[in-house]
């Protein structure tokens, strides 16, 4: 009896782990191997003189400029966040908790333009940062500069640290937390010996998927940056060679890409390796 | 007084759960705050650590008001339900962290710390994490560690309920007993009946944010005051027509509570009940549960469902059988009180003292004995 229900599903599960395995490789896997291809069409002496050329280089101390300073504001904020939202109860807290997931809901480029509406030379926060300029000698340029990539990238991958701590600091309640306190441990001490313990495998692994969220933006930091060469970061660049069209350009251009596929290669390998970490605590 | 609680209120939100609370503890008692869940127990242990505050009202602890006082600076050791160690310490880190917080000096915190191993018996398991340890372990280990900064005044939130049952009645003994050797005043919050009455001194029973009746285990058990505690000490089976049994008369009472130690249950031809069997009721047996050491019966009185214990050393008894029922007492009820009430005519017909168990008719109550 066993026999015959067991059968018919065996073979589904044939058929699902194909279309699964078929769907990703067509999918995924034929596009990527396709960048490497296309990058080394030219020869391997072509491939590192593409790599190297003035415009890449910028592109790619831009985008590791944008991806440290973001790795870091964001995983800042969203320790902060994550711990106040998990370990007190206030007012408003449920909106807060909503608030913090709009990067995910909202288009980058919406992200973008809102900035340049926010600070661009019409925006309505363009005068206070005039006079803040004035006062420290300087004209602070956000739009269509650095500071604004930076921003860009902070606001896209906002949500990333936070959503992986929060879930681990709601499962652990506050109780360890309340213990130390009763025993007359202070804020910082509680914070270092009792919390972090808690959240810092999810942590690195919410920085993971920052980082290689960060390095890959494209629309919200394109609707900020329009200087190549000088605040392009390697998506913008790569999209640059690629429409320039020539054929040199077009395999340039998946020169570029296969920079980006080996850092997401590499951090699927760490991600995988955290992810597991984090579930073992 | 050691703790006292005078006049707390307290409300999250519109469920209030602390209603006129107050509470006197003697120094060196074991007290137990029993209570269903949200009879707002907890809260009131809560409120003494300082982990909430009180709406109104006023703590003290050893005469000295701390409702402004930090949790820190109250002198309490805090036993969490879930023991709340921490996971990323080891035994002894933990035990050692309200020590190093105080900045005791190394040595010193060393020898607290393997006297306070040897006392709990957590002796070769100093380096193990929480999740290395049994329940019962991890329960002494948080057991150490409240107590390792000497604290005056030892709380303990259902402290075991995270225990399986096996291990349950072996910790409560141990718990008992250390906390006797020691001499620190406790107070633990249980919703457990059996556990409050065989490890606490004092029992305050909660219900709806209020002290229902304050006691030791024996006034509890013998004497409820309110309808509440009646219905929930003991294993009572609750009757509204109490009357129609034999032995009671209508009184101005809502209803009645019987316990199953108040109910006799023998066979028509048992010679040791000849003389009462004209006040005893008609009961068929509807159920039989082997209880270990005796039987419970479940006995159908006039369409109430009764429950008696049987010493298995008596004659046995099979589903359907027709018993005698005798009711020594009741507990009937109105709104506010309860009264203990005794088979009238067994009192008249017992001339001779020859019941069994004489004692039942002390005229002060039956808890005199």
């Amino acid at each position: 009896m066993n026999e015959k229900h067991t059968k018919p599903e065996k073979a589904v599960q044939i058929i699902l782990i194909l279309i699964s395995v078929l769907f990703i490789t067509v999918m995924l896997i034929f596009p990527l191997f396709s960048v490497i291809i296309n990058a080394l069409k030219k020869g391997f002496s072509f491939y590192l003189s593409a790599l190297s050329t003035e415009y890449v280089l910028s592109a790619l101390k831009v985008t590791l400029l944008a991806t440290g300073i973001t790795l870091l504001v964001n995983t800042f904020f969203g320790v902060i966040a994550s711990f106040t939202l998990t370990k007190y109860h206030f007012r408003g807290k449920q909106i807060l908790t909503t608030l913090i997931d709009i990067p995910f809901s909202i288009s980058p480029v919406i992200a973008g333009l809102s900035y340049i509406m926010l600070f661009g030379s019409l925006g309505i926060a363009k005068p206070l940062l005039d006079r803040i300029g004035a006062f420290l000698g300087t004209d602070i340029q956000i739009v269509f500069a650095l500071p604004g990539v930076v921003l860009a990238t902070i606001f896209v991958t906002f949500p990333f640290v936070s959503r992986e701590i929060i879930p681990v600091l709601n499962q652990q309640g506050s109780e360890e937390e309340e213990a130390a306190a009763l025993m007359g441990a202070g804020f910082f001490t509680i914070f270092r010996k009792v919390t972090f313990p808690h959240m810092k495998w999810s942590m690195i692994y919410g920085m993971i998927l920052c980082a290689s969220r960060a390095l890959g933006e494209f629309g919200a930091v394109s609707a900020l940056s329009k200087t190549r060469g000088q605040t392009f970061t390697l998506p913008l660049e790569i999209d640059a060679l690629y429409l320039s069209g020539t054929a040199d350009s077009i395999v340039a251009s998946f020169a570029v890409s296969s920079i980006l596929v080996l850092i997401s290669i590499l951090i699927l390998i760490l991600r995988n390796l955290f992810e597991y970490r984090a579930k073992k605590g | 007084m050691y703790v006292q609680l005078e006049d707390i209120n307290k409300t999250f939100g519109d469920y209030k759960v602390s209603d006129h609370i107050s509470i006197e503890i003697e120094k060196g008692k074991l007290v137990a705050l029993l209570g269903p869940s949200g009879s707002g127990k907890t809260t009131i242990l809560r409120m003494i650590a300082g982990l909430e505050t009180p709406d109104s009202g006023k703590i003290f602890i050893n005469e000295k008001l701390v409702n402004d006082i930090s949790p820190a600076k109250r002198g309490i050791g805090f036993l969490f339900q879930n023991y709340a160690l921490f996971r990323y310490m080891t035994v002894y880190q933990n035990i050692a962290f309200g020590l190093k917080v105080k900045k005791i000096p190394k040595k010193q915190i060393r020898e607290r710390i393997s006297e306070l191993i040897s006392l709990t018996g957590l002796d070769g398991l100093e380096k193990r994490y929480p999740s290395e340890l049994s329940g019962g372990q991890k329960q002494r280990v948080a057991f150490a560690r409240a107590l390792a900064p000497e604290p005056d005044l030892l709380l303990l939130d259902e402290p075991f309920a995270a225990i399986d049952a096996k291990v349950r009645s072996e910790l409560r003994s141990w718990l008992r007993e250390m906390i006797h050797r020691i001499g620190i005043t406790s107070i633990f919050v249980t919703h457990d009946q059996d556990e409050a009455v065989e490890v606490a001194d004092q029992i305050i029973i909660t219900n709806k944010g209020r002290i229902e009746q304050t006691g030791t285990p024996k006034e509890i058990y013998k004497a409820p005051q309110t309808p509440f505690v009646s219905m929930f000490i003991g294993n009572p089976t609750i009757i509204k027509d109490y009357w129609k049994l034999q032995g009671f008369e209508k009184g101005n009472y809502e209803g009645a509570i019987i316990r199953p130690e108040f109910v006799e249950a023998f066979k028509s031809d048992n010679a040791r009940f000849h003389k009462f069997i004209d006040c005893s009721d008609e009961g068929i047996i509807t159920d039989i549960l082997f209880r270990g050491n005796n039987l419970e019966l479940k006995l159908d009185v006039g369409g109430v469902i009764l429950t008696a214990h049987r010493s298995l050393e008596r004659r046995p008894v099979s589903i359907g059988e027709k018993m005698r029922v005798i009711i020594y007492r009741i507990y009937a009820y109105d709104n506010e009180k309860t009264y203990l009430l005794e088979n009238e005519e067994l009192l008249k017909r017992d001339v001779d003292n020859t019941h069994l168990e004489a004692y039942l008719y002390s005229k002060e109550g039956y808890m005199i004995v």
